[in-house]
C-alpha cells in the first residue's frame, strides 16, 4: 500500500491517478496514523515552502514523515515534496525543513520563474530510479525554488535552466525528484514504476 | 534545455470536439477523450480543453471528460470556459486537470484570480486574454471575443501576474482561424512585459509561424488547434520542423 501525504496543500489526484495506473493501491493518508497501514510514502506537493512545512507540523505529519525517513523506509518526495526534505529554504528562512538532506533552496534568479514545462536531467549517478531512463530524458518541470544539495554524493540527476540544478536525489531508501513523473507522460510512469520495483 | 511545448487545444461542446473534426485515423470521431489520447500518443507536451458550450450542462460533461482523459494520459491538462468561481476551480482540478484558465470572470471579478492563486497555487491559475487590436493599442475582451472590456491587455497582463496568475494564455481575435500565424507583436510586448509563461495563440497556419512566434515573439509554448485536427501537420512534423530550426523540443 502506498500512502499519499495530504496535508492538505496541493492536488494528489494525478499522483494517485499514476499509481493506479500502474496497478497500484493507494491511500490518501490525512492523519499520521494512516501511515501505519503503508509500506511506501509519497510526499507531494505544490505551493510554498514555509505554510507546506507548517501544515505537516499543525497535521502532525512532520513528526511522522521525520520517523518514516528515519527508519529509512521507503519514501519519495516529488516538487515541493523534495525540496522539505532539506534543511531550508529561502522562501521562508524562518521555517525549518525535514533535513534529511544537507542544503537550502534558493529562488531562480534568471528567466521565467517559475520554470514550467519540459526539461531535461543529465544523469550524475547510476540508481535504480533511473533504470532504463535515458540521460537527457524531458520530464514536466513547475517551480520557482531549487535545491542546492551540499552533499553531492546524494545527488543522481541535475538540471540546466539559466544555471545546473539537483533536479534527484537519493539516500538509500529514500528518493527525491523535483519534477512532477506522475506528469511527464510514459518516462514518468517508467520511473514511479522503477520505484515501486526498488522498493 | 527548457522544451517549447506544444499544446493542442481542444474546443469542447457537449462532450464533443467542435473545431476540426477531419480526424482520418481515428474511429471516435470529435471525441475528446480518444483525441487527447492520440494527441498523447503523437507527443503533446500538454493538452487545453475548452468549453464553449457555456452551459451548465456542458461543463458537467467536460468534468467528466476530464475525469476519463486523466486516468489514461499522463501530461498536464487545462481547463477553461466558463468557470466563475474558486468552486468552479475546485471542481475543474478534483476532476483530473492541473490548470484552470480563466477569461471573462477574471476581467469582471480580478480578485478571482487571487482567490484562486491562494487555495490552488499561482501554477493552477491560467490568466487567459482575448486581445483585440485598435491602432497602436490591443485590449481584452470578453465573453468569447464579443465585448471590449476597454482594458489594455498588455497592462492587463501584468496586473494579471501582479494577482497570481501562473501564465498567460494569450489569443489573438484579428488572428484566430486566419492561418496568416501568430499576432507577433502583441506576443513579444506581452511576454516582454511578464515574467510567467506566455503560450501564444490564434493564427497557426504552418510551422514557420510557430518559430517566429518563439523567436520573435518570445512565446513559451504554442497553443494548436485546426492546424492538428485537420491532420495537416503531426505533432511529430512541427517538433522536427523546431528543432531544425533550433528550437528545444521535447521527444
Amino acid at each position: 500500500m502506498i500512502a499519499i501525504i495530504d496535508y492538505g496543500a496541493g492536488n494528489l489526484r494525478s499522483v494517485k491517478k499514476a499509481f493506479n495506473h500502474l496497478k497500484q493501491d493507494t491511500i490518501i493518508a490525512g492523519k499520521p496514523e494512516d501511515l501505519d497501514k503503508a509500506d511506501k510514502v509519497v510526499l507531494p506537493g505544490v505551493g510554498a515552502f514555509g505554510s507546506a512545512i507548517e501544515k505537516l507540523r499543525e497535521t502532525g505529519f512532520y513528526e511522522a514523515t521525520y520517523d518514516w525517513l528515519y527508519e529509512n523506509k521507503p519514501f519519495l518526495g516529488i516538487c515541493l515534496g523534495m525540496q522539505m526534505l532539506f534543511e531550508e529554504s529561502l522562501e521562508s528562512e524562518d521555517t525549518r525543513g525535514l533535513g534529511i538532506f544537507k542544503g537550502k533552496c534558493p529562488r531562480f534568479k534568471e528567466g521565467k520563474v517559475p520554470q514550467m514545462g519540459w526539461n531535461q536531467i543529465n544523469i550524475t549517478r547510476e540508481s535504480p530510479l533511473l533504470e532504463g531512463i535515458k540521460d537527457k530524458s524531458f520530464f514536466y518541470f513547475l517551480h520557482g525554488y531549487y535545491v542546492e544539495a551540499t552533499d553531492t554524493g546524494t545527488v543522481i540527476a541535475t538540471t540546466d535552466y539559466f544555471i545546473n540544478y539537483t533536479s534527484m536525489i537519493q539516500k538509500e531508501n529514500i528518493f527525491g525528484v523535483q519534477f512532477h513523473p506522475e506528469k511527464s507522460g510514459e518516462t514518468g510512469l517508467k520511473m514511479l514504476s522503477n520505484w515501486l520495483e526498488i522498493c | 534545455m527548457l522544451a517549447t511545448r506544444i499544446i493542442p487545444c481542444l474546443d469542447v461542446d457537449l462532450g464533443r470536439v467542435v473545431k476540426g473534426i477531419k480526424f482520418k485515423d481515428l474511429d471516435n470521431v470529435g471525441d475528446p477523450v480518444e483525441m487527447a489520447k492520440s494527441y498523447n500518443e503523437q507527443g503533446a507536451d500538454e493538452l487545453t480543453f475548452l468549453d464553449i458550450g457555456a452551459s451548465y450542462k456542458s461543463r458537467e460533461i467536460l468534468i467528466e471528460v476530464l475525469e476519463k482523459v486523466s486516468e489514461q494520459v499522463f501530461i498536464p491538462l487545462t481547463v477553461g470556459g466558463g468557470l466563475r468561481s474558486t468552486e468552479d476551480m475546485r471542481k475543474a482540478l478534483n476532476s483530473g486537470a492541473d490548470k484552470v484558465a480563466i477569461c471573462t470572470s477574471a476581467i469582471e471579478n480580478p480578485s478571482l484570480i487571487t482567490e484562486g492563486a491562494k487555495i490552488f497555487g499561482s501554477q493552477c491559475i491560467v490568466l487567459s486574454i482575448d486581445a483585440k487590436r485598435q491602432g497602436n493599442s490591443w485590449y481584452a475582451y470578453t465573453h468569447g471575443g464579443r465585448n471590449n472590456s476597454g482594458i489594455d491587455a498588455i497592462k492587463w497582463a501584468k496586473k494579471g501576474e501582479n494577482l497570481g496568475a501562473g501564465e498567460i494564455l494569450l489569443n489573438s481575435i484579428d488572428k484566430d482561424g486566419t492561418k496568416e500565424g501568430y499576432d507577433i507583436e502583441l506576443t513579444a510586448k506581452i511576454s516582454e512585459s511578464v515574467s510567467i509563461p506566455v503560450i501564444a495563440s490564434g493564427g497557426a497556419g504552418n510551422p514557420d509561424q510557430l518559430v517566429d512566434a518563439v523567436k520573435e515573439g518570445k512565446a513559451d509554448a504554442v497553443l494548436l488547434a485546426s492546424l492538428l485536427h485537420y491532420g495537416e501537420y503531426t505533432i511529430k512534423d512541427i517538433k522536427e520542423h523546431l528543432e531544425k530550426k533550433e528550437i528545444c523540443v521535447r521527444w
